[in-house]
């Protein structure tokens, strides 16, 4: 009987059991390691999820009708609690609505006192916006180029600045396009003085990097860390008192005469996209000799201290 | 119906269509992907590898090797294991349900549940073999799968058997 049978299936269906079981059993294995050690199967798996998703998305149906089903119960036995609740709420909202509305005339106050604040900065010049539009593809060349060239009245050696401090000074003017050098660009230079004493100094771009040092600066000179430099209006290119860098480290090398300090850019020297490019700064008397010239920074230096 | 007295295989001989064993087999892949946790996905018995042993039992001319592998390779993509997994162990379950099926037929339920249990065990010991190549390690309560799986046979046989006995008699009248 099972002879009969045999050849029975020989005929109607091909290669024995014998012989499917081994084609198939090496397939399998065949897949097992290809899809283990080399992942090329993810596209056919792909392809094969969409056939057996159908089945996949019913099956997660029951599950999600069985946490609808108990979502509605629970609204349901604890309706009390919801509506007590809801009023609670309610009554809190309202009251934090009263105080939300007090805060917004305070923040309001408070934007306009700042304006107030700002303003004697503020009209000593006119400023107009401009906007970055390309970047230097050089990571060691600090400069970008802004929207506003020949056509907006840009000029050579304007101080270009955000809402925070100064960023750089306006290099070269093309009819539609202006270069700003910022001021982290190797050996661009800012007269600064330190806000806490008033020390004059000047302060170097890196180049390398976003940083900024202060050369020439005698080891007994009063730099602490955390000070605020600002500009210090001298010859008259930045106006005063506008803040430029804050010290991070000082060092005082027994070799060199000069201490090593490093500073960090207050302004968003890398970071916006909008900035104010100064115009109209009053201009000063064509300098004649060495001493009018300290006379004139030693007086501006006493307008600053008086503020 | 002199053949109906033969208790062994009374219904070998009913119609059965394709689509009732195509839609056996969804339905399996569909109860396998309920999302099963804990102890339950533990002791979850293996639906699919239950209805093709039943159709490599019942009807090897229809489902064989070859189909079983294909299954396989669709229950390797709804539980997003391996491929050729599931088909291994398929394509061994299906050559022991066509090889044994005259001898399976000849015995009572209770006895085939015996046999089948083997047939469940070869399976889950592929599976678990090929899991710990692959993984490194063998997670042992799997396997108490493959006991439910053998329990599940005998409802499992009674139920198939039912609905092909009801599909005649429609048939008849």
């Amino acid at each position: 009987m099972i002879d009969s049978t045999q050849s029975f299936q020989f005929f109607n269906r091909g290669p024995s059991p014998v012989a499917r079981l081994v084609f198939f059993a090496v397939l399998s294995l065949l897949l097992l390691f290809v899809d283990a050690r080399y992942r090329y199967l993810e596209s056919t798996r792909s392809a094969l999820s969409v056939v057996i998703s159908p089945i996949q998305q019913l099956a997660a149906l029951p599950d999600a009708l069985w946490q609808q089903v108990r979502n509605f119960y629970i609204t349901q036995s604890k309706q009390h609690d919801l509506i007590k609740q809801n009023d609670e709420l309610k009554l809190q909202h309202q009251n934090d609505a009263a105080q939300l509305l007090q805060l917004q005339s305070l923040e309001l106050e408070n934007q306009h006192l700042r304006d107030l604040d700002a303003l004697p900065i503020r009209n000593q010049f006119t400023s107009q916006l401009a906007e970055v539009i390309y970047a230097e593809r050089d990571v060691f060349r600090r400069k970008v180029l802004v929207n506003k060239g020949a056509d907006s009245d840009v000029k050579l050696g304007q101080v270009v600045m955000d809402d925070v401090g100064i960023i750089g000074q306006i290099t070269r003017v093309y009819p539609l396009l202006s270069e700003v050098t910022l001021i982290t660009e190797k050996d661009q230079a800012v007269p600064v003085q330190v806000l806490r004493n008033g020390l004059r100094s000047i302060v170097f771009g890196v180049g390398d990097t976003s940083q900024l040092s202060l050369r020439y600066m005698p080891a007994s000179a009063d730099v602490q860390n955390g000070d605020v430099l600002v500009t210090s209006g001298i010859d008259g290119t930045y106006p005063p008192g506008i803040p430029v860098a804050r010290v991070t480290k000082v060092e005082h090398d027994p070799v060199y005469p000069f201490s090593n300090i490093t500073c960090l850019p207050i302004a968003g020297v890398d970071n916006h996209r909008h900035l104010l490019i100064l115009s109209d700064m009053t201009k000063f008397p064509k300098r004649p000799d060495e001493k009018s010239g300290a006379e004139n920074s030693g007086k501006r230096l006493k307008f600053r201290r008086n503020n | 119906m002199p053949y109906l007295s033969m208790q062994a295989k009374p219904e070998i001989q009913l119609p059965v269509s394709n689509l009732f064993i195509a839609s056996s087999i969804l339905a399996a892949l569909f109860l396998n992907g309920l999302p099963w946790t804990g102890v339950g996905l533990i002791l979850r018995p293996d639906f699919v590898a239950l209805v093709l042993l039943y159709w490599c039992m019942h009807k090897p001319l229809r489902i064989g090797i070859g189909l079983s592998w294909t299954v396989g390779i669709l229950a390797d993509v709804s539980d997003a294991t391996l491929f050729g997994q599931h088909a291994l162990a398929y394509t061994l379950l299906a050559f022991g349900g066509v090889v044994l099926h005259h001898r399976l037929q000849m015995f009572d339920l209770r006895r085939q549940t015996i046999q089948v249990f083997a047939i469940f065990a070869l399976t889950y010991a592929v599976y678990a073999l090929v899991s710990w190549q692959v993984n490194g390690y063998v997670v042992w309560p799997y396997l108490l799968g493959c006991v439910t799986s053998t329990l599940l046979w005998m409802p499992l046989s009674l139920v198939f058997q039912a609905m092909r006995q009801y599909r005649m008699d429609r048939n008849r009248s």
